[in-house]
């Protein structure tokens, strides 16, 4: 790419970014900066915020249990989330590199296209199904797995299902991505040599797809422990994760500082985890796929 | 050392036949290439027999085994690929003792053979490197010794050197052919090269539409080409068209140009128009009036240790190449006289023609 | 008798495929499955169909409402988006300059902050500026949740491009405006359409952050909806869906037209 760039006008790549970059301070650096600023306000349930500036928010959240257990409980969900991902997905993967193009044309379409739509419909059809009358329940008692319907709706569960429905196709992109840098042949060198099918997997085909099944873990986690629609509607008031208790301390509590600390710590994780993940993943792989 | 048969050998995606019906002995410690453009079935013939795709009829036999429906992991063919097809992520050592490793090979004795493939394609103490660290010379060299590591039967050799430069290529040749000499190891090449094939083979198979088009020492090949296919694929070839004469069962006595010559010519040649094929090599110059046949010279080009002449003539354009012996025979556009000996005219004389 | 082809998948590996595919299809069929239900309430299985549900979408003028405005917040939003972005992306294809990269991350970091963040940060920026209910206000924030769909596509477009079509212009003896004008544009254009289109759908579909910001009178088709299934379920929901799902699938095949759908699912080529 050296040669396709130039150096001619110094003021003229700025000049360029300049609409861009204008709308992105005015309406998107300063609002976060407002909201870390209201985040340090003290509240009071009475005569709501409260001119004075300090932790206070940030302390309640850490020390009491009750937004402790909400935090664990997101990122344990989102772990559960990401690692059926991993689980479902790498497969899935390798199962369409293997297909002639017509079909996977057809499957890449009919397995990412669902990103395109709303996640809300996708989570109403997901309500439709999970219910105790709804089609997964009628097809386990009828197969007579289960003798009455399990709670699916209104469970973590289901908010784990609905979420990997929901954010698999990130997890199939990014192993492709790192698929399409590998050999080829590599497959049959290894067959060749004399391991088997599952060998082949274990030792050649899965440790240079890790990179990509890393990068593809990072983007389900980072979006699963901050999604909001999905375990609102499936979930509802009894499986309360951090992005509806943001919600109710801004709508219900109307406590915004303490909504806004939680905010900041949510971004602050997300960072913190995307960051912190590539530079393990770019360190540990440098070498190999240098 | 082996001895590797295909019999019937045949292979059909849907309608389209890749691979129909090859039979092919090759003997042990024999050196063999498939030659042939892209989409001749040799590929897929290679891949069959490595057993990475299954033959839709037809069987693969090595030593009196037979191996057409073992997994390729139980085959102990040793296979370079055209890509070289390296683990990435593990070091020059952990790629040539995989197979090893695959074989429960004991420690000390993996390590042994190791050095002992790495000292085969001189490339002893690069144990540590990664594939990246390497250039494309050392990565062949480690394929092949990654390949040769696990004592294979027989060496399958796809492409190795299309990712090579010319220098490059030259000097593998050469010692890819007394590497497999030495060992005694029957290989076969899978190549579109013709002079790969032509410098590293005792035999080649010369493929073209998914069958052997004809099979023999790379002189017989080059000197008595079975069909145009074959002729115009090995090396430059001039079609001259000739006449019959006269002809007594497959005995037959064609006129070219001033010069008439005795020849076998198929049976299902008919017509009396018949195609006579010359190498460049074997066609002279020579002073106009002495010659067979006169001709202006149009183009001249100079290759180093020869010269290639295109010669205008009542017969068409035709191509001599000359050693370059520090003199200089005509210049462009000069009359020039080119001539033959009538041993060195060829018809194709059996019933196979080009495809 | 002859082995298996170890190119091609066996057959548990199709089975597990064909699973994976039912689970990822199942909740669009049955939302489209249960639209046509006559019954009362969502449930799977039912036995009459009717279209009385698709009727009963006019007797609900919120939903029509919202619908006509994502429309026009899509647009908006992607018409801003794509004319912010693609000098940008200009800029950072062409040109090495101090602060490229930081330009980058920033101006990609709207994909990298959870939208429950950006939807707080936006609802307190708009009651302190008093922006509240404005459907500019929404425009912009939506535009900047979408500038990096049609950063990503014009970028890679602009990357994928010799530069020697545009030098060939220039040694032909077209000027620099010319050149951009006559090779680079029409070279860019499909690239440009398509990131456009992903960040039109990216806006119609965002809910998250605008569930923060909407107000009676600026709420969404995906925010209405969400509103009415946590609130009532009515099959009112399913049909509306079923009309996004339909028209979700005619924008994937424009784009496929466009660009390969791949190519913007995936990102590079």
């Amino acid at each position: 790419m050296a040669s396709s760039t130039h150096q001619t006008s110094r003021g003229l790549p700025w000049l360029l970014s300049l609409p861009a970059l204008a709308l992105f301070l005015a309406l998107l650096a300063i609002p976060l900066v407002l909201t870390a600023i209201l985040s340090f306000n003290a509240f009071d349930g009475m005569r709501g915020i409260q001119q004075s500036y300090g932790f206070g928010n940030y302390l309640e959240i850490l020390l009491d249990g009750y937004y402790r257990e909400i935090f664990l409980r997101t990122g344990g969900m989102a772990l559960a989330v990401t690692l059926i991902c991993i689980v479902l997905g790498v497969p899935e993967t390798l199962i369409l590199a293997k297909m002639k193009p017509v079909w996977r044309g057809t499957f890449f379409v009919v397995i990412l296209g669902p990103l395109l739509i709303s996640v809300v419909v996708r989570t109403l059809g997901w309500s439709v199904l999970l219910g105790s009358q709804g089609v997964v329940n009628t097809v386990l008692r009828g197969l007579g797995l289960v003798d009455e319907p399990i709670r699916l709706l209104f469970s973590m569960t289901g908010v784990i299902i609905v979420l990997t429905h929901v954010f698999l196709p990130f997890m199939v992109i990014a192993v492709w991505s790192a698929m399409q840098r590998l050999d080829g042949q590599i497959e049959h060198a290894a067959r060749s040599l004399g391991a088997g099918p599952f060998t082949t997997f274990r030792r050649i085909m899965l440790p240079q797809l890790m990179p990509g099944i890393l990068s593809g873990a990072i983007i389900v986690f980072a979006l699963a422990a901050s999604a909001y629609a999905t375990p609102a509607i499936i979930g509802g008031r009894r499986v309360k994760v951090v992005a509806t208790t943001l919600y109710d301390e801004f709508f219900n509590s109307l406590n915004w500082p303490l909504g806004a600390a939680i905010a900041v710590l949510l971004l602050l994780a997300n960072i913190l985890i995307i960051v912190g993940c590539n530079r393990l993943v770019e360190r540990r792989f440098k070498q190999v796929f240098a | 050392m082996s001895s590797l048969s295909l019999r019937a050998l045949s292979k059909s995606y849907g309608p389209v036949q890749a691979v129909r019906g090859v039979d092919l002995d090759v003997n042990e410690g024999e050196f063999l290439s498939l030659l042939g453009p892209s989409g001749c079935g040799k590929t897929t013939t290679l891949q069959m027999v490595a057993g990475f795709v299954p033959p839709t009829t037809g069987s693969i036999v090595v030593d009196g085994q037979d191996l057409t429906s073992i997994a390729p992991e139980k085959r102990d063919m040793g296979v370079v690929f055209q890509s070289y097809a390296l683990f990435p992520h593990m070091n020059v050592a952990q790629n040539i003792g995989f197979g090893l490793e695959m074989r429960r090979v004991e420690r000390g004795e993996l390590k042994r053979r190791v050095e002992e493939a790495l000292a085969m394609v001189r490339l002893a103490g690069l144990e540590g490197r990664y594939p990246s660290e390497l250039s494309g010379g050392q990565r062949q060299r480690v394929a092949i010794a990654r390949a040769l590591a696990i004592r294979p039967r027989v060496l399958l050799l796809d492409e190795p050197m299309s990712n090579l430069d010319a220098k490059l290529r030259g000097e593998m040749h050469v010692e890819l052919r007394s590497l497999q000499r030495r060992l005694g190891i029957t290989a076969i090449l899978v190549t579109h090269d013709q002079v790969e094939a032509m410098t590293m083979s005792d035999r080649i198979a010369v493929m073209t539409n998914g069958g052997i088009a004809q099979l023999g020492t790379p002189q017989e090949v080059y000197d008595r080409p079975a069909s145009q296919f074959a002729s115009s694929f090995l090396g430059h070839t001039n079609v001259l068209s000739g006449r019959i004469e006269s002809r007594i069962a497959d005995e037959a006595t064609v006129r070219v140009g001033p010069t008439a010559f005795r020849t076998r010519v198929a049976k299902d040649q008919v017509t009396p128009d018949i195609a006579v094929f010359v190498r460049p090599e074997r066609l002279r110059l020579g002073s106009p009036d002495q010659a067979t046949l006169q001709g202006r010279v149009s183009t001249r080009l100079f290759l180093g240790g020869s010269w290639i002449y295109e010669i205008e003539t009542e017969l068409g354009m035709l191509r001599i190449t000359q050693q370059n012996t520090g003199t200089v025979q005509a210049e462009e556009g000069e009359t020039i006289g080119v001539s033959w000996n009538a041993e060195d005219l060829r018809v194709i004389a059996t019933e196979r023609s080009d495809g | 008798m002859s082995g298996r082809d170890i190119s091609r998948n066996g057959p548990l590996a199709l089975i597990f495929h064909a699973l994976l595919t039912v689970f990822i299809l199942a909740p669009l069929v049955v939302v489209m499955l249960v639209s046509l239900s006559d019954k009362e309430y969502l449930s799977m299985p039912f036995d009459g169909m009717s279209l009385r549900w698709y009727r009963e979408i006019l007797a609900a003028p919120e939903l029509i409402s919202a619908f006509w405005l994502s429309i026009w917040l899509g647009l908006a939003s992607a018409t801003l988006a794509t004319i912010v972005a693609v000098p940008a992306a200009l800029a950072i294809a062409r040109h090495r300059f101090f602060g490229r990269d930081g330009l980058m991350a920033f101006l990609m970091s709207p994909l990298m902050i959870p939208h429950v963040v950006l939807g707080v940060a936006f609802l307190r920026f708009f009651s302190i500026m008093e922006w509240t209910g404005s459907f500019v206000a929404l425009v912009l924030v939506h535009a900047i949740t979408v500038v990096p769909y049609s950063l990503r596509l014009t970028l890679a477009a602009v990357i994928g491009l010799e530069r020697d079509a545009e030098t060939a212009a220039r040694s032909l003896g077209a000027s620099r405006a010319v050149a951009f004008r006559r090779i680079l544009l029409p070279l860019i254009l499909p690239g440009v359409a398509a990131g456009w289109v992903l960040a039109f759908i990216q806006s119609f579909d965002e809910v998250t952050m605008t569930i923060f910001v909407a107000t009676p009178g600026t709420t969404t088709l995906p925010v209405a909806l969400y509103n009415r299934i946590s609130q009532l379920t009515d099959p009112v929901t399913t049909s509306v869906s079923t009309i996004l799902i339909l028209g979700t699938m005619a924008f994937m095949f424009i784009l496929d037209r466009m660009v390969g759908l791949d190519r913007v699912l995936i990102g590079k080529k």
